[in-house]
């Protein structure tokens, strides 16, 4: 065997056979057959730590299988690293991008290009020569010039499927590839991907069960890292696909109550914050948030969702604008004033920012309360009454851990976002507000989430919910606003939102019939 | 893995570490032609052969502990505090002052005000860092560095002018040092005849002190969270730049205590080299001690057998003392690697494999629920 030499044969078939990999302390994938045939679309379906990723990175020869084999047209290969899976004709898109964004498309193209660059000269005109092929046979537009961060998302996903195929890709994978996009962006990527398939085999990771009806020809279902699914997509609904792949049948929570009509808790008026690199990443933001409602704002992240959430609670400057809670004013009040004004924050970045993570949960279960007459007698902690408080918030919240000791940091997402979540809500908050707060969670942990948030607005709580999901947002709203480069341009009715309008709004296009019956008062 | 093999695998691991210590070392011994076995020997076993040597090694232990005890409860805040050699410096200096300043004042008034005085000299010379950190975001271990260079200069000025013995004058010697403290100054000895003094007791308090503020009240909570991770403790509502603020103060005080117990009940006079390289030994303590009270208590003590045993060669087999910090750079560079050793799962992951099939039960795997 030995490495593998670089060949320009068509990947006919490509097998796997009686893979595992272990990791401390869990079976990633416990012996995984699949395989894939030529000009087919498998979609690889599977929960949080289902041994998906283990299973693409083992193909891609970023780990070593502890057992099995992989069969490329019926030969056995082995891949010391991800050179020898290039060289097999193997490229994988990974969920986040590894573009670097001050360097054009053409530079990271040739970055990853071996021949492109021979000591000290680099053949960028090649490079160009060989982008401008690609683009032209599948029909994928790019500007070889244009610097990296001047792409939207959508397009810089394109960069990287060019550089893939430019190394020689003859077999595609794709981590989560729709994650960042719009619902557009996501139409256009899965017409993109049917046409590819005519030249060659994708695998196609992915928990959004809709796309996987719409572009895959056979799924694969992992749990725990087995195959429990194997089989063509055709005739499978997406219900049924999220029963296999959980193992029992999930109902997500409806929002099915009258409209809130409570008083507004949550005010924001005209808000105006600077980004992290100093532009003006919220321009002149207002809404309000009623008790008993849940307020959505869709957006495709990084249209300055992250300041709104930072700025609400006292983590940003506000530059310009006001935010008040139940009619106090907390514009620029420090995050203790404002937790203690009763604002709730499930923030974006939960193992670095909502827990301590190498503090005990019993610990981050008081985060926010520790020095509070409850938990605290003078200069000392009651570690008493801390302990009470983490075995019941455990047993109402059902947070799965070996012991309440134990270093919040090494609980799975679901578990860490179950203590935060905990933490939050038994601290009876008056506004919540909840930032991506299923992201990355499958199916089970978005279940309980989705119930809570509805129970809470059912007490009369204040909830703004960020989210990119558009299913989340249209179950659980009572109205939904829109975000574009830090402005709302929208906010329609929960009920009568549908994704292609939030998916046109998302994308910044605001239709020219305006006069939806949004909040009064909103500026355009 | 179950919590006894946790604990074998962290004793392994820290043992490989000292042989890799005791290694490097050999490795200079041999350049300089030594007996590396008898040099061992001699540096681990003479300390502890009477009385002497034991005192020895506790009093040596004494400003180690309370600088290492400073260090653990700024490195677990966050602020990594370079400065404790300047700390005891201006803590000399500030418990020097008031004892030459009011020598009539009775023992029991005197001694706790030349403490105070340590800790506040200490804990002010800390506290200029402290704040440009807090106020600035002026990287601490660039400013305390800086800072212990003026302080050390501070130092020898005042030691050549302003505060010189006024006798050293008249004789024309001009050796750098302060009048003899009076009586009333003094930390008195424990045991007559040796060095070891009651500051071995203050430290003992202390070190249970630090423990109670770190795990046992609010304001722990808060420094450990800050440190932890300043971005949730934020968002907890900490406010992290006081916490990273009152850490330093802290730290800077303890150094600055151990440099007015120093003067007190070992030198009593301010002379120059008191400090001896302690601020930066009582870094490799706290380190070595895993910045935990209990930890830094054991790790004191075995650097003390150290510092007195690497005397005792330059006695006994004319070999350098300061092979002594040779060795802790040695110490430094292990305890590092094996930190990194002991925190990676799958290094423990293979260990633990390995183990249970030496047990002859083979797997060993606990599948996460």
């Amino acid at each position: 065997m030995g490495p593998t030499r670089p060949t320009r044969e068509k990947i006919k078939e490509l097998r796997v056979e009686g893979i595992t990999k272990r990791f401390p302390g869990i079976v990633a994938c416990d012996s995984v057959d699949l395989t894939i045939g030529e000009n087919e679309i498998l979609a690889l379906v599977g929960e949080n730590g289902a041994g998906k990723t283990t299973l693409m990175n083992i193909l891609m020869g970023l780990y070593q299988p502890d057992v099995g084999k992989i069969f490329i047209n019926g030969r056995p290969v082995q891949f010391k690293g991800p050179a020898d899976a290039f060289a097999a004709g193997i490229g994988m898109v990974h969920q986040h991008f590894m573009l670097v964004p001050n360097m054009t498309v053409a530079e990271n193209v040739a970055l990853g290009l071996k021949e492109s660059h021979t000591h000290l000269r680099l053949d960028l005109s090649g490079v160009k020569k060989r982008i401008a092929e690609i683009s032209e046979r599948y029909k994928l537009p790019v500007q070889p010039d244009a610097y990296v961060w001047q792409l939207s998302v959508g397009e810089q996903q394109r960069v990287e499927l060019i550089k893939t195929l430019c190394f020689g890709a003859r077999f595609l994978i794709l981590d989560e590839p729709t994650s960042a996009l719009t619902p557009q962006e996501t139409d256009d990527l899965i017409v993109l991907l049917r046409r590819m398939a005519s030249d060659m085999s994708i695998i196609f990771i992915s928990h959004k069960l809709a796309e996987v009806t719409a572009l895959s020809d056979k799924v694969a279902i992992l749990r725990r890292g087995r195959v429990v699914f194997k089989g063509t997509t055709a005739g499978q609904t997406a219900a049924g696909l999220a029963t296999l792949m959980t193992g029992h049948e999930v109902v997500l929570p409806r929002n099915e109550g009258v409209d809130g009509c409570g008083e507004e808790r949550l005010v924001v008026q005209d808000l105006c914050v600077k980004s992290d690199r100093g532009f003006l990443a919220l321009d002149g933001v207002g809404f309000s948030v009623r008790s008993g409602e849940i307020l959505g704002l869709a957006g495709v992240s990084g249209n300055g969702q992250k300041e709104l959430a930072e700025a609400l609670a006292g983590l940003r400057r506000v530059e310009k604008g006001r935010v008040s809670l139940m009619g106090r004013d907390l514009t620029n009040r420090s995050p203790r004033e404002i937790i203690d004004a009763g604002l709730g924050y499930i923030p974006e970045d939960r193992t670095n920012e909502g827990i301590v993570s190498s503090f005990s949960i019993k610990e981050n279960l008081i985060l926010k309360d520790f020095a509070s007459p409850k938990f605290s007698h003078g200069i000392f902690i009651k570690s008493q009454e801390e302990a009470r408080n983490a075995a019941s918030l455990q047993e109402r919240f059902d947070i799965r851990c070996s012991s309440l000791n134990s270093a919040a940091g090494s609980l799975s997402g679901g578990n860490i976002q179950k203590v935060i979540l905990a933490r939050e809500l038994a601290r009876e908050p008056k506004a919540l507000i909840a930032v991506y707060p299923t992201r990355g969670l499958d199916m089970g942990a978005e279940e309980f989430i989705h119930t809570r948030l509805l129970e809470l607005r059912a007490k009369g709580v204040a909830i703004f919910l960020i989210s990119e999901e558009l299913d989340e947002l249209m179950n659980l709203c009572d109205r939904i606003a829109v975000i574009f480069k830090g402005k709302i341009l929208d906010i329609l009715a929960g009920r009568e939102a549908t994704r292609p309008a939030l998916g046109l709004l998302m994308a910044g296009i605001r239709p020219e019939a305006a006069d939806r019956a949004a909040e009064p008062g909103e500026k355009a | 893995m179950k919590t006894s093999a946790r604990v074998a695998y962290i004793a392994l691991i820290s043992c490989v570490a000292v042989l890799a210590a005791v290694g490097i070392g050999a490795i200079v011994l041999v350049i300089l032609g030594a007996d590396v076995v008898q040099t061992y020997k001699v540096i681990l076993t003479e300390p502890l052969k009477d009385l002497f040597g034991i005192t020895e090694v506790l009093v040596r232990a004494v400003p180690l502990i309370l600088v290492a005890l400073g260090i653990a409860v700024s490195f677990r805040a966050g602020i990594l505090n370079i400065g404790a050699e300047g700390q005891i410096q201006m803590g000399i200096i500030s418990a020097t002052a008031v004892a030459l300043a009011w020598p009539a004042l009775p023992k029991s008034t005197l001694v706790p005000l030349i403490l105070l005085a340590g800790a506040a000299g200490g804990a002010l010379w800390a506290s200029i860092a402290g704040y440009l950190r807090a106020k600035l975001g002026v990287n601490e271990i660039l400013s305390t560095v800086m800072l212990n260079y003026i302080a050390a200069q501070l130092y020898g000025y005042l030691l050549r002018g302003p505060m010189i013995d006024p006798a050293e004058l008249q004789t024309g010697s001009g050796t750098p040092q302060s009048v003899r403290l009076p009586k009333s100054a003094w930390i008195d000895r424990i045991i007559p005849g040796t060095r070891l003094h009651w500051g071995i007791v203050l430290a003992l308090v202390l070190a249970i002190f630090i423990y109670i503020l770190l795990w046992r009240t609010t304001s722990g909570f808060k420094l450990r969270a800050a440190g932890a991770s300043a971005k949730a403790a934020r968002y907890g509502g900490i406010n992290v730049e006081s916490c990273l603020f009152f850490a330093m103060v802290l730290a800077g005080a303890f150094a600055g205590l151990a440099g007015a117990v120093e003067v007190t009940a070992v030198h009593r006079r301010a002379i120059e080299g008191i400090s001896s390289g302690y601020g930066f030994s009582g870094i490799v303590v706290a380190l070595f001690g895993g910045l935990h009270p209990g930890g830094i208590i054991p790790a004191a003590l075995f650097f003390g057998v150290l510092l007195v045993g690497t005397d005792m060669t330059q006695r006994i087999l004319s070999i350098p003392a300061n092979m002594v910090s040779v060795l802790q750079g040695a110490v430094i560079l292990s305890i590092i690697s094996a930190k990194m050793v002991i925190n990676d799962p799958y290094a423990r992951e293979k260990f633990a494999r390995r183990l249970s099939r030496f047990r002859g039960h083979p797997g060993g795997y606990e599948v996460k629920r």
